[in-house]
């Protein structure tokens, strides 16, 4: 059911038809509540820290066929030295059930800031990066995905 | 036991960076979605993995239901030295599996 109401917003929504329309027919997609807010999630990981845009590069297909795998590469500039180097990378979503998509610890040794990994989509959204330098500073990016069959709610 | 696939290169020269490949079949259950009697089907994910070399923790990650099925992380390391990885992964229902794999440095 899911599939066919999502359509019908996609419609919706790409006729200008207006945004109380697709006020009343959101509940419907979002069958599930989230445990947790974007936000908060990001506050969990960075603290009342500011968070910069820059350094952080995010890899994810802009149209995404099939959301239950999609493929995600993040690499950080850092020289990776005991000084200077990545210690955690966090990644969060906006519409999947939860916010968190997954996190990642670094050593120095790495030499690189770079990791891949698979992740789902429940749908069309916009995915963040957020790293987490030696010094203490927070850096992000943020990329968006457009999804045909979405992920996680769906049999 | 789960199926893991692991792909480091086998020599390396010393300060070279080589990219670990790991993947485990899994099916990575959300907790969110319904079987097929209609019940959502309950949690079932691995939700840490650890990389050491020589008992040396060199890369952790933290997985949520938002990982894809057969969790696939890959990841760079510096070769100094000769020895050996391990890789484990714990998650839910006791989940617990640790695999190696030696490279040799020189």
């Amino acid at each position: 059911m899911g599939r066919s109401d999502s359509i019908d917003r996609r419609r919706v929504l790409a006729g200008a038809a207006g945004t109380v329309l697709a006020v009343a027919l959101r509940p419907a997609a979002a069958a599930q509540p989230r445990s947790e807010t974007t936000e908060s999630a990001i506050r969990r990981f960075a603290g009342d820290n500011p968070i910069r845009p820059g350094r952080v590069s995010l890899d994810l297909p802009p149209l995404v066929e099939n959301g239950n795998t999609v493929p995600l590469a993040i690499s950080v500039e850092s020289p990776m030295t005991a000084e200077d180097h990545v210690r955690r990378i966090g990644v969060f979503n906006e519409k999947n059930p939860q916010p968190n998509v997954v996190t990642v610890h670094l050593r120095p040794g790495a030499g690189r800031a770079q990791v891949a990994t698979r992740i789902r989509l429940a749908d069309t959204q916009r995915i963040t990066a957020i790293a987490e330098m030696s010094d203490g500073t927070y850096w992000s990016a943020s990329a968006d995905a457009i999804v045909t069959l979405a992920a996680c709610l769906e049999g | 036991m789960a199926r893991t696939l692991i792909n480091l290169p086998k020599t390396a020269k010393p300060g070279e960076v080589i990219t670990i490949k790991t993947l485990i079949s899994h099916p990575m259950e959300t907790g969110f979605r319904p079987g097929a009697d209609g019940r959502i089907l309950p949690r079932n994910i691995v939700t840490e993995f650890v990389c050491r070399f020589e008992d040396e923790e060199i890369f952790r990650a933290e997985l949520f239901p938002a990982s894809a099925a057969n969790p696939y992380l890959t990841f760079t390391w510096v070769a100094t030295a000769s020895g050996r990885f391990s890789f484990t992964w714990r998650g839910d229902d006791g989940f617990d599996q640790t695999e190696s794999a030696a490279i040799t440095v020189a």
